[in-house]
């Protein structure tokens, strides 16, 4: 379980989390949705470490995430980048079997490639990607090349950062319903960063809504609509009329 | 009249400890840099691969640079001694000019514009497109992966570079020598062998380590510290080459004062 309690955090004098505290059981899928500029990329990259909050606590099973051995840690966990954040250097089976081919999950070089191919079929890519570079590819097998390299290592919990943003209607879809069917056959814990509603209704289990750097509204996807929270309901629905301002 | 006096030196303490914050964070860098390399794990094979790109490729630009300085420095130094009757000294000068400055200082300023430059912008695209982000999340450190292997490499690879402009450098001003100036080849090549000392090598062997290392940790230190944005990445690059400059003309300063100050 992930638990987030109480999470400040300032850029300068713009306070982006201000008392944010999120639960997200074991084997749930949580979708955060929220305007842009609210702090959801913030929120998760506190989990990992990558933004350093500057207060409130952050436990997984327990355990604060800033103590114990930071290798373990980050073992269990995948990520898929917004932008993908592919390594432009390395072809394409080498940024999926990046963590397999180094460290403490470091296997022989013909095993890393085999399970990297495996990975690429899982996301609907062919072999013959595998070593072609990243910026040989599309946005939309980019996204899928991320989430390959975010379940190489079959991490217990994986985080997917804006996964649709940039892809056609078609794609999005595609990326929408890979993540639900990995999520839902590894059994992993996921917590989604997205303002696309498709997305929304695809992936999660649980939806949280972050406004004004605090969790305003969370409940089951399905009570979503009836959430009689006026927040929620401009959100969902796309209105430029309502109690979050349109120009912020 | 006080008010004006009172920001202006506000102002100037502002930017005092501007400069201090900055050298604090570049020692801070610079000693985390040298920390990893007693901290396993390494990586071999982007070391092998920084080696390749910083020292391989970068021989035809430091072959170019010391040749044409070379033959350029026969001429000037011919010139010059004829004004009192001194031609027979162009091979002197030249071996010890190439040897004790103009060699590494070249080498260091042409690594500088094309190893610290390709660093900063490489590095400072990775940050702004989540790249070093992703490193962290696959459990890599950014420094071991990244700054390590490039500082380590440039530290290695630039002596055995200087040494090249050396040898290319004295080798432009034999040719300039004996092909417009008149100089009996033997006579060039034995004047410079003679003149030449062991601490002559030594310095400038010395000083090419030092400005390697200068030179990548610039490109990296600007690159992790790099702002959003294509202006951050150019803004990045460009500081990386400048305090690259700087420093190492600072540093050959120093170094010729500790090797060669009586």
């Amino acid at each position: 379980m992930i638990t987030i309690e109480n999470l400040h955090k300032s850029f300068g004098s713009n306070a982006v989390l201000r008392g944010a505290s999120l639960h997200v059981p074991k084997g749930e899928s949580m979708v955060v949705i929220g305007g842009s500029g609210t702090g959801k990329s913030v929120l998760i990259k506190s989990v990992l470490g990558l933004v350093q909050p500057d207060s409130g606590t952050i436990t997984v099973d327990g355990k604060d995430v800033n103590k114990g051995d930071r290798d373990a840690f980050l073992a269990r966990f995948g990520m898929l980048f917004q932008g993908a954040a592919l390594f432009d250097s390395l072809p394409v089976w080498q940024n999926v079997a990046f963590r397999l081919l180094r460290g403490s999950l470091k296997k022989p070089k013909d095993e890393a490639r085999a399970i990297a191919i495996e990975k690429l079929r899982r996301v609907g890519l062919t072999e013959d990607v595998a070593d072609r570079l990243p910026a040989e590819l599309s946005g939309g097998m980019q996204k899928r090349v991320g989430l390959a390299r975010a379940i190489a290592a079959e991490p217990e919990i994986i985080f997917f950062d804006e996964p649709t943003t940039g892809l056609d209607p078609i794609m999005s879809g595609v990326i929408n319903d890979l993540i639900r069917e990995i999520v839902t056959e590894m059994g992993a814990t996921a917590i989604t960063i997205t303002h696309d509603m498709t997305s929304v209704r695809a992936i999660a289990d649980k939806v949280a809504m972050l406004h004004a750097g605090k969790i305003r509204w969370s409940g089951p996807v399905g009570d979503m609509d009836e959430s009689n929270d006026p927040y929620v309901d401009q959100f969902i629905h796309g209105r430029a009329e309502g109690p979050i301002e349109a120009v912020r | 009249m006080i008010a004006p006096v009172s920001s202006f030196l506000a102002s100037l303490g502002a930017a005092f400890l501007g400069v201090l914050a900055s050298v604090g964070r570049l020692g801070v860098f610079t000693g985390q840099t040298i920390s990893h390399l007693v901290r396993p794990p390494f990586y071999g094979r982007e070391f092998a691969h920084a080696l390749l790109q910083i020292g391989y490729f970068s021989l035809p630009v430091v072959g170019l640079t010391a040749l044409f300085t070379g033959g350029a420095l026969a001429l000037q130094i011919y010139a010059g001694s004829a004004r009192f009757s001194a031609e027979a000294v162009v091979p002197q000068i030249v071996a010890i000019g190439m040897v004790r400055e103009l060699g590494p200082v070249l080498v260091g300023l042409m690594i500088a514009a094309r190893v610290t430059s390709s660093i900063a912008a490489e590095i400072a695209t990775m940050k702004v497109t989540e790249q070093i982000d992703a490193l962290v999340t696959l459990s890599t450190h950014p420094m071991k992966y990244l700054t390590l292997p490039r500082v380590l490499a440039a530290t290695l690879v630039m002596p055995l570079l200087v040494g090249v402009g050396d040898i290319v450098g004295i080798y432009g001003g034999y040719l300039v020598g004996t092909g417009r100036l008149g100089f009996n080849a033997a006579a060039y090549l034995q004047n410079t062998a003679d003149f030449l000392e062991p601490l002559d090598v030594i310095s400038s062997l010395a000083k090419g380590a030092v400005f390697g290392f200068i030179a990548a940790l610039m490109g990296c230190y600007y690159g992790m510290n790099s702002e959003r944005g294509a202006m951050g990445v150019g803004r990045a690059t460009k500081s990386s080459v400048v305090a690259a400059a700087i420093l190492i003309l600072a540093a050959n300063f120093l170094l010729t004062e500790a090797f060669f100050s009586a």
